[in-house]
């Protein structure tokens, strides 16, 4: 059985000798398969790798999901800093390359379009968050209160839970209204934006609870001015903090559907 | 590209797999493996809480040593 066609992106044909040594998915170098003025970036995927099970089984594992998604970004990255990139799903695989030039031939006007709406821009991704202060106050309370009497202590401890609720509610609050201004001035900078789900505490490194996370598709010429403005407009409000990240492979415009 | 706006550490998984399992594009189809219509977010996700749970277990673990 011969290998299977691990596909990174759709791109308009660029000098090979630029991603000249990129190795993709499992240390397998990359080629390009081509159909008239569009490539497709591809790598082997050995047989046993390719079928369904053991793909999802890699994928529901997180260091071999971090392993893969980081070398599918290496592999479009890479492309992206020398041509119009359309980047794929992770873990787009199809069970030849003669299918893969198959799809380009199908998908020929759609790819061009899109790579035309994606040629010399970037995303930019912006996330804010509110910082929850003494969030531990209500427990020193009722602490203290001990000895003066369980049924006071009691109120006093169930008061400062609802005050903390409740200063909670009126940061996330003044946060999220404070995001939607700082989004509306971005997206004047922007062609178009796309909104993440937020990030949960658990699983990002940033302090504080995020309460928006979007990503812009800026011109390449702009990116830095709109990440500039971001950062100014966060340090203006003292009530959010803002994380810029990127510029990005327009991966969250991938989808040819225009905004949200 | 790395103007000075942006920050130059490595990117952080969790906002490479926004951009991997919610974004790029979604060919159905001629694809030969299903694995494109599977909801890569819930993937991600149990991966992370299995991943959460272990850390979990072993930081209690270590604890109650």
């Amino acid at each position: 059985m011969s290998t299977a066609s691990y596909t990174y992106a759709v791109a308009r044909p660029f000098n090979p000798t630029q991603a000249a040594g990129i190795v993709g998915v499992d240390g397998a170098a990359i080629h390009l398969v081509r159909h008239q003025d569009l490539v497709a970036v591809v790598s082997p995927l050995a047989p046993a790798e390719a079928d369904e099970t053991a793909l999802r089984a890699r994928l529901e594992t997180l260091s071999e999901l971090e392993v893969i998604a980081r070398a599918h970004h290496r592999v479009v990255a890479a492309v992206a800093a020398c041509t119009p990139t359309l980047p794929f799903r992770l873990a787009t695989v199809h069970r030849t390359d003669d299918r893969v030039a198959q799809l380009l031939r199908r998908e020929y006007r759609r790819f061009r379009e899109t790579l035309d709406r994606f040629a010399g821009r970037v995303e930019v991704g912006v996330k804010i968050y509110v910082q929850h202060a003494g969030a531990s106050a209500g427990m020193s309370v009722a602490e203290k209160t001990d000895g003066s009497g369980s049924a006071r202590a009691g109120r006093d401890y169930l008061r400062n839970r609802r005050e903390q609720r409740d200063r909670r509610q009126h940061a996330w609050r003044r946060a999220t209204t404070a995001a939607e201004q700082m989004d509306a001035v971005l997206a004047g900078l922007a062609v178009d934006r796309r909104q993440h789900r937020t990030q949960s505490a658990e699983l990002s490194a940033a302090p504080g609870e995020n309460v928006f996370n979007a990503a812009y598709l800026v011109d390449a010429g702009r990116a830095e001015e709109l990440a500039a403005r971001a950062q100014r407009l966060g340090a203006e409000n003292p009530h959010v903090t803002i994380e810029i990240t990127g510029p990005w492979p327009p991966y969250s415009f991938a989808d040819s559907e225009e905004g949200t | 590209m790395s103007p000075a706006a942006f920050p130059a550490q490595e990117v952080a998984l969790v906002d490479l797999l926004d951009r991997l399992l919610a974004g790029g594009i979604v060919l159905a189809g001629d694809i030969t493996l299903a694995i494109a219509d599977i909801d890569m977010v819930q993937i991600s996700l149990r991966a992370l809480i299995t991943s959460l749970d272990r850390t979990t277990r072993s930081g209690a673990a270590e604890r109650d040593q």
